[in-house]
């Protein structure tokens, strides 16, 4: 199953992306296990400098900005 | 097809800063037209020229704000922190603090990302007084802050702003280099293996570099019109009712110690740019002396308690007071300086 993990310690844009992951996902019916890594050593063991991060299959998609909602919805079709 | 596309955009951007330079240029011709119509420029009492100056001011400051943001959204693409950082890695001390503090200006930053950036920069061998070079930059010069100084005061203070805030970098965090204050910073930091790199060094094309610019002045302008609408509000009405010389007793040039006491009141306020430039106009105007009011909005903008709570997760107490202290006091003497001087 697409494995989604939004790494983040809680800035506004953090949550932002989490809530696009779900809503994405909800509208496409696609299944997937979303979830929100806000421990710091966690974090940083994905190398990014910038949160929010996207990880999709232990894959950094993006760092520090959040997608457009098309691209996410291509990303979660090509992890699924 | 494709290519088309992309210069279709291109001159759409450029007929966009065409038009912002055409009316931009002539706000003032604009606005001595509006005041005669309405028959503002005849009357001479405060309202009236609290409301001129609101009239003018707003549209000036909000555009030249979406020109400024739209051109550094695009340049920040040309500044990813992974490139910075690589830049900085082999870099000597002093060599080092002046490229992370003048990096710190066109690397995009956001406070909330202070921890993971410092973890990211000292886990690959950047020095940590060159880190810190950056992180004190990185918040203080920002375009905001730039744009509002540029528009209220001319460009001599904008010029005097950054580089002030860049001398202040450079050597805040050349001291902190040469008094090794490693042992202050968390263990754990050290002991981070960061596994993968991030994937974002691809190319990025120019078309996106545009879209950037555009999701900047989204972002930002959206989030501070209203400041900005507010504080001038404030200082325009100043500028009509509150006396000239009513600073000038508490925050003038006579008085040495407002320069530490601006400082130390600033600390724990915390505002972003937009909202404090604004008070500051209306400090200036009102007595106070530019050293005093420089200080003050150095130290609301650059330090502030909410960034000593979130590096407080990587670095020890000491080392938080230290770095306060060494910013604080060069906040204080710039502002001792340009009191002396003007």
């Amino acid at each position: 199953m697409l494995e989604i993990k939004v790494l983040g310690t809680g800035c506004a844009r953090c949550k932002e992306l989490e809530r696009m992951c779900f809503d994405v996902a909800a509208e496409n019916n696609i299944t997937a296990d979303i979830q929100k890594v806000t421990d710091l050593k966690d974090i940083m063991s994905y190398g990014i400098m910038q949160t929010p991060g996207l990880v999709m299959n232990g894959k950094v998609l993006l760092s520090g900005k959040l997608p457009t909602k098309s691209t996410l919805l291509n990303w979660m079709k090509e992890n699924s | 097809m494709a290519i088309n596309k992309i210069h279709i955009r291109i001159w759409f951007v450029i007929g966009w800063i065409a038009i912002w330079f055409l009316i931009y240029l002539n706000l003032d011709r604009i606005f001595s037209q509006i005041n005669t119509i309405t028959g503002l420029a005849g009357i001479k009492d405060g309202y009236a020229r609290a409301i001129e100056f609101f009239i003018y001011e707003v549209p000036k400051v909000l555009m030249l704000l979406t020109l400024i943001v739209f051109i550094m959204g695009i340049v920040r693409t040309y500044f990813s922190p992974e490139r910075t950082r690589a830049i900085l890695e082999k870099k000597s001390l002093f060599a080092g603090n002046v490229l992370a503090s003048i990096l710190g200006i066109f690397t995009p930053f956001c406070s909330c990302s202070a921890v993971p950036l410092f973890i990211g920069f000292v886990e690959a061998g950047v020095p940590l007084g060159v880190t810190l070079s950056f992180l004190i930059a990185a918040p203080m010069i920002n375009e905001i802050a730039i744009v509002l100084l540029f528009g209220l005061f001319g460009w001599e203070v904008a010029i005097i702003y950054i580089t002030t805030g860049l001398v202040i970098a450079i050597i805040s965090g050349y001291i902190i280099g040469k008094l090794k204050l490693e042992r202050f910073v968390e263990e754990w930091v050290y002991e981070i293996k960061t596994g993968q790199k991030s994937s974002q060094e691809e190319k990025i094309k120019f078309q996106e570099r545009i879209q950037s610019g555009y999701v900047a002045v989204n972002d930002i302008v959206s989030k501070v019109w209203l400041y900005i609408i507010a504080g001038v509000a404030i200082g325009s009405f100043a500028h009509g009712y509150v006396p000239e010389d009513f600073m000038a007793s508490i925050m003038g040039k006579s008085t040495w110690w407002s320069v530490p006491l601006s400082v130390l009141i600033g600390i724990p306020l915390y505002s972003n740019a937009a909202g404090i430039i604004p008070v500051v106009e209306v400090l200036l105007s009102k007595g106070a002396s530019l050293g005093t009011a420089l200080a003050f909005m150095m130290s609301v903008i650059g330090l502030s308690l909410p960034e000593a709570i979130i590096l407080k997760k990587v670095l020890k107490l000491p080392m938080i007071f230290i770095f306060f202290g060494i910013v604080g006091a060069g906040i204080i003497l710039v502002g001792f300086i340009f009191n002396f001087i003007y």
